[in-house]
């Protein structure tokens, strides 16, 4: 055993053969790339994965979680808060199946993630054999990479390359599919070795110092520069590289939801949220800024509102690190193609120190009004009912802005990315691009194992926690630590939002029922409380903060109240509303 | 900027591994977005181990562009580029087939073949193919030709094209396969075996 042991924990191709599994082999891969945390659930066709796991309890800390999606979402959150690539196993058919919609959401939100699931013995592959289904094709178009395994021979190899594309370049999920066959096979096992090159795969496209010295002249002529950021700087890790371009520049900045806690909320040129629900002076001024800075962030329809109608004025300097970003949806004047933790500094050391003092106060100008006909409402409501809005506020002062904020998808999300505080980066988990109800319970309990000294809170809608609910029962057999905050307005408030506006308030099917949330918790051992007075507010947060172990506090909020501002679907940016 | 909008055949040559759901993966960048491919040919290139899609398609180069780049941004993709028809030499070939008899007496084959620039490729007693090389209007061409005398059975390639405009990719794949040699594929090594192997 301790040869074997020898040759498993060398990283790099041996003399030393040894006779491995193909299931001992996976195992050990992952411990080599520094997986210490795996979410899965288990049945027949990857029982001997299962069986292998067995005995690794000491070096791999499985969670069982209540339905793949559950156990995906999870690893979402697991590699949003930590930074690494989130692992998740399944089974054959259902259980590969039910990974899509994760994968599709890690897929648009640029999630690194390795999958692994069971598929039947490579003879029966193409049968109708029980559980079968052709994971690799319908999982490619929501994935970045898939592949099938036949052959224990493969999986060293196999598995170093899809941690190798899962976090490289512009990260995303990859789908491993390995038959029972090639689990059970014994091979001759020659060491692991991490994959850092593949031929045909350019993750980071080549730095062209023309470019940048474009860009920068660019931007030192601009009068009216404005910097639209995404979660391309917190994926590149280049989170201070950000913030001393932004304070060299002094130009104004505004963040994309998933660019949320790049830098500070409170940073002196954060300007606040863009896009549908975004805050109004950075939606007003993308139709008057000289010089439109994207840097890591995407021209998603749920920014630009209008394509035609967006930043025509505006010369466009695009920094990403996927090529096929550039010119996707907004034409740029010049494109920075690479790496922002490397662009950005390079970007930085040509650019002068300026600061634009007039333009930056027509932002506040701007957030003044946001404030007097928006903000106030929403955070000091004179109103009998509990806002949305006053909650975060609450939770931002007892929390200071340092916990983990995860949300579902609908008003709360909103509500929550646009109060709730960041001071930190890898602060704001939510389900972005593909907008999953059911996706915040699962992923806070990733987001603490990702993250277990800091503070996990999963804001969650009524609709959305009926999704995936069942999840409590993995933080009741995990013992994790999340504090579950459920914002109950007794709708789907985001559909119900729209039907008000757009369909005369013809309310089709929003109006939902809930269980007891807190009598469902307490039948996982969950404790909890109900509150629909802001009295109790404050107490009731502290309670739920200072208990150790998960804790859901269900908030009755006002029924009928509306996100705004808002730009509506079809309309340019400047035509957002504050009512 | 009209000339960006404005619809028209292009080219797209992809240069990759020889990849297991590669064609897939390229196809649904094309079905995803509502564009049908005209034609499609894909063959292992003149490097081992990497092979050669020609794919034509009908649609603006602003959109032809943004495909290439998602093309490319495929793992197993090497290069990908698309030119207008101007830019390449491009040939489909076809097959004809068409009674023995029937040709014989009605036809002067001699002069069909010369003036159609084709060629019999098998005369059988009961039936004679003919094939003919080139562009779509003179594969059609032969096709009006023949249908009068029963043509039998007609089938026409997908384009291949090669680029009039660069020194090729030749060089440049002979030198990513000295560098970094392709790995043999072993996939479904077991999938003939059955019960022989495993058992469970």
């Amino acid at each position: 055993m301790e040869a074997i042991q020898e040759v498993l924990t060398e990283t790099k191709p041996t003399e030393t053969i040894v006779e491995v599994s193909g299931s001992v082999a996976l195992l050990e891969a992952l411990i080599v790339e520094g997986v210490d945390t795996i979410f899965g659930y288990p049945g027949g066709a990857i029982m001997p994965i299962y069986d292998a796991l067995f005995d690794y309890n000491d070096k791999l800390n499985h969670i069982l979680v209540r339905h793949e999606q559950g156990g995906i979402h999870a690893g979402q959150g697991y590699a949003r808060t930590s930074g690494k690539v989130g692992v998740v196993f399944a089974t054959s058919g259902p259980g590969a199946t039910n990974l899509v919609t994760g994968l599709a959401d890690a897929q648009i939100d640029s999630t690194p993630l390795v999958c692994i699931t069971g598929q039947v013995f490579a003879h029966l592959l193409g049968t109708d054999a029980f559980q079968e289904t052709d994971v690799i094709n319908i999982t490619t178009p929501v994935t970045k990479w898939n592949y099938q395994v036949t052959d224990a021979n493969e999986i060293p190899e196999v598995i170093a390359k899809a941690f190798y594309i899962a976090k490289s370049g512009r990260p995303g999920p990859v789908l491993i599919d390995i038959t029972k066959n090639a689990q059970i096979q014994l091979f001759n096992y020659k060491g692991y070795t991490p994959c850092n090159h593949i031929r045909s795969y350019r993750p980071k496209p080549i730095v062209r110092p023309q470019y940048i010295q474009e860009a920068a002249a660019l931007i030192n002529q601009a009068k009216k520069p404005f910097i639209l950021f995404g979660q391309g700087v917190i994926l590149g890790s280049a989170e201070q590289e950000f913030k001393t371009f932004v304070e060299k520049s002094g130009i104004p900045a505004a963040w994309t939801v998933l660019g949320a806690g790049a830098i500070p909320t409170d940073h002196p040129l954060n300007v606040g949220m863009l896009g549908m629900h975004g805050n109004y002076g950075p939606n007003v001024l993308t139709n008057e800024c000289d010089v439109l800075i994207a840097i890591g962030m995407r021209f998603d329809d749920r920014v630009t509102g209008r394509l035609d109608k967006y930043a025509k004025q505006a010369k466009v300097v695009h920094l990403d690190i996927d090529p096929a970003e550039i010119d996707k949806n907004v034409k740029s004047t010049v494109p920075v193609w690479g790496d922002c933790k490397e662009t950005l500094p390079l970007l930085t050391a040509l650019v002068d120190e300026k600061q634009h003092t007039e333009w930056l106060a027509k932002f506040n100008d701007y957030t003044r009004q946001e404030v007097e006909q928006v903000i106030e409402k929403e955070l000091n409501p004179t109103t009998a009912e509990m806002t949305m809005g006053e909650v975060i506020k609450q939770l931002n002062e007892i929390t200071k802005g340092e916990a983990v904020i995860v949300t579902d998808v609908g008003q709360h999300q909103m509500v929550a990315c646009r109060y709730a505080q960041f001071n930190n980066t890898r602060s704001n988990v939510t389900s972005g691009g593909l907008g999953t109800m059911g996706f915040a319970l699962p992923a806070a309990i990733g987001a603490k194992f990702g993250a277990q000294d800091r503070t996990v809170v999963a804001i969650i809608g009524d609709g959305g926690f009926q999704m995936t609910c069942q999840e409590l029962g993995t933080i009741m057999q995990s013992g994790i630590d999340v504090k579950i905050i459920i914002l109950n307005n007794r709708f789907l408030g985001m559909v119900r939002q729209w039907q008000e506006l757009f369909n005369s308030r013809r309310y089709s099917f929003v109006d939902i029922q809930s269980p007891d949330f807190v009598a469902l918790a307490a039948a996982y051992r969950i404790p909890g409380k109900v509150i629909d007075d802001r009295k109790d507010l404050p107490s009731a947060l502290n309670e739920m903060l200072s208990n150790k172990g998960s804790f859901l506090l269900e908030v009755m909020v006002t029924k009928e109240n509306n996100v705004f501002p808002m730009v509506p679907q079809g309309c340019s940016v400047s035509e957002i509303r504050l009512k | 900027m009209t000339q960006d909008t404005e619809k028209q055949e292009f080219n797209i040559t992809v240069y990759t591994e020889n990849q297991i759901g590669l064609l897939n993966r390229i196809a649904i960048i094309f079905t995803r977005r509502k564009i049908n491919i005209d034609s499609l040919n894909t063959s292992p290139s003149e490097i081992e181990s990497i092979h050669r899609f020609n794919i034509v398609i009908t649609e603006s180069e602003d959109v032809v562009r943004k495909l290439t780049r998602q093309i490319e941004k495929q793992v197993e993709v090497l290069k990908c580029y698309y030119h207008t028809n101007e830019d390449v030499i491009w040939q489909e070939m076809a097959l004809y087939k068409v009674s023995t008899d029937v040709i014989a007496e009605k036809v002067s084959v001699e002069r069909l073949l010369r003036e159609n620039g084709a060629r019999a490729v098998v005369i059988r007693k009961d039936y004679t193919v003919f094939e003919t090389t080139g562009h779509r209007e003179e594969t059609d061409n032969l096709i009006s030709i023949l249908q009068p005398y029963g043509l039998i059975e007609f089938v026409r390639s997908a384009r291949v094209a090669i680029i009039k405009d660069s020194d090729g990719f030749n060089r440049k794949l002979r030198e990513f396969e000295r560098l970094e040699p392709g790995e043999d594929v072993i996939e479904n090594e077991y999938l003939n075996q059955g019960q022989k192997v495993f058992t469970m």
